[in-house]
């Protein structure tokens, strides 16, 4: 279900200080069809080229808020809104190698209605 | 003499989730199509198109009831979840899992809504305790009767035992048509096709379903035929479709608030490939329904790996095949 809109390609990009390439983030929306409390999004799993990204160098940006996944597990209140792009931002000196990268991002969903806990993932080949 | 039927329509804005979440309608957009096709009753899930939810600024109900009368429209439900896994390892108490839905029934109140959806896991005992808010709100408490549970089983027996013991006017049900799923929807099928699953086995499935075979015996069955996950995927569904006689809704008529008119795919020729409207509707006439019958499009989920989905064409469509079994 919305898979294929988790990756927002306009939104994936290295991030510059300075003039200088810091690090890449990347747009996301969250596989669902409503909105939700961001403590129900049980894992967020970032990979570009096959690498995996240490879930301690992603922080999530969303309407203004920052928070790490750590954090975004107790958070009481705030909410991922229904189709709305947050970013993940990862520091990493350099940024991504200009061209094309696969980048694969996959949401893990605590939906308390369902039997199961849904995994959804997305996987875009993108420039950058 | 039956009475006349005096089923009125309307549309979950939950139809329009695909067009919603890529931001090619806003929620006026929603409510003027809605309105448009002559349903004039809006359903809406706050937590899918109120940004903010559960808070509703002052400035938003006025564009809300500006809405409302712009398109000559009505606020008849709100759909409401019950998150009571929201923290991890941690089950919300039964007063927490209380106060979510007093939250929900103050939110379809300040809507103007007169019934909530509730989200069928939600136990018996919780809507007992939640009776006297909804009497408070004035908010109609419907369960959903959602497949493959059915409104005989015994969940739903349970919770019209409930409704009998506390006599609550309140308390009821919102069948969802997906329960009378004659067919498998083709869009189902065929997305799981492109996924590589088996022709032969995604036939077999979908001859053995149309049939009536017990779902046990079609999982079985394709157990022996092959262990592939894609496969076993096209058998497994039919464990979340049913087909059950809608007459049996005939018993429940004064308790039933409201109904979700679900369906997957309206062909061109004005008629749904899965559920037969033309059987539903004759026995909710039958019953002197005369709440909303609200579309609800699910089939988005199925053809937006390939297609490009066109929502309001298909609500258009349930909608007119509304108005010509309803005779208007």
């Amino acid at each position: 279900m919305f898979e294929k809109y988790i990756i927002v390609e306009k939104e994936t990009k290295n991030i510059f200080t300075d003039g200088k390439p810091t690090g890449f983030q990347v747009g996301a929306r969250v596989p669902y069809y409503r909105g939700l409390g961001i403590s129900m999004i049980e894992d967020i799993k970032l990979s570009v080229d096959g690498n995996t990204v240490s879930p301690d160098k992603i922080l999530v940006e969303l309407h203004g808020n920052k928070y790490t996944l750590a954090a975004m597990q107790t958070e009481a209140d705030d909410r991922w809104e229904f189709g709305e792009v947050g970013i993940l931002k990862v520091q990493q000196p350099g940024g991504l190698a200009p061209g094309n990268h696969k980048i694969t991002l996959a949401f893990t969903l605590r939906i308390s209605y369902m039997p199961v806990i849904a995994v959804r993932e997305d996987s875009k080949v993108l420039s950058v | 003499m039956r009475e006349k039927s005096s089923i009125k329509r309307g549309v979950s804005l939950y139809s329009f989730q695909e067009e919603y979440f890529l931001r090619k309608m806003s929620l006026e957009d929603c409510i003027a199509k809605a309105a448009s096709f002559g349903a004039k009753g809006i359903e809406i899930i706050g937590e899918q198109m109120v940004p903010g939810f559960p808070k509703l600024t002052d400035a938003f109900l006025e564009q809300w009831f500006g809405w409302m009368k712009k398109y000559d429209a009505v606020p008849v439900c709100h759909d409401m979840f019950l998150d009571f896994k929201k923290f991890k390892g941690k089950i919300l108490s039964k007063e927490e899992q209380l106060q979510s839905i007093i939250r929900d029934l103050q939110f379809a109140n300040k809507l103007g809504c007169k019934v909530i959806r509730v989200i069928v896991s939600t136990s018996p005992e919780l809507m007992e305790l939640a009776a006297p808010y909804a009497e408070k709100y004035d908010v109609k408490m419907g369960i959903e009767v959602h497949s493959p549970w059915h409104i005989d089983n015994a969940w739903m027996k349970k919770h019209y035992e409930t409704m009998e013991k506390t006599k609550s006017p309140y308390l009821g049900f919102i069948p969802d048509m997906g329960t009378y799923t004659k067919r498998l929807p083709r869009v189902l099928i065929e997305n799981l096709l492109r996924k590589g699953a088996d022709e032969k086995i995604a036939t077999y499935v979908t001859e053995a379903y149309e049939k009536g075979v017990l779902s046990e015996y079609i999982v079985g069955e394709v157990r022996s035929m092959t262990s592939k996950p894609i496969d076993l995927m096209v058998a497994e569904q039919t464990r979340f479709y049913s087909y059950t006689n809608p007459r049996q809704l005939l018993p429940y008529m004064d308790r039933i608030f409201h109904i979700h008119a679900k369906f997957y795919e309206m062909l061109e020729d004005e008629t749904e490939y899965s559920i037969p409207y033309e059987e539903v509707i004759e026995v909710l006439k039958l019953g002197g329904y005369n709440g909303y019958l609200s579309s609800e499009y699910e089939g988005n989920r199925h053809i937006q790996d390939v297609y490009e989905v066109d929502s309001v064409e298909q609500v258009r469509r349930q909608q007119a095949m509304f108005k010509k079994l309803l005779g208007e």
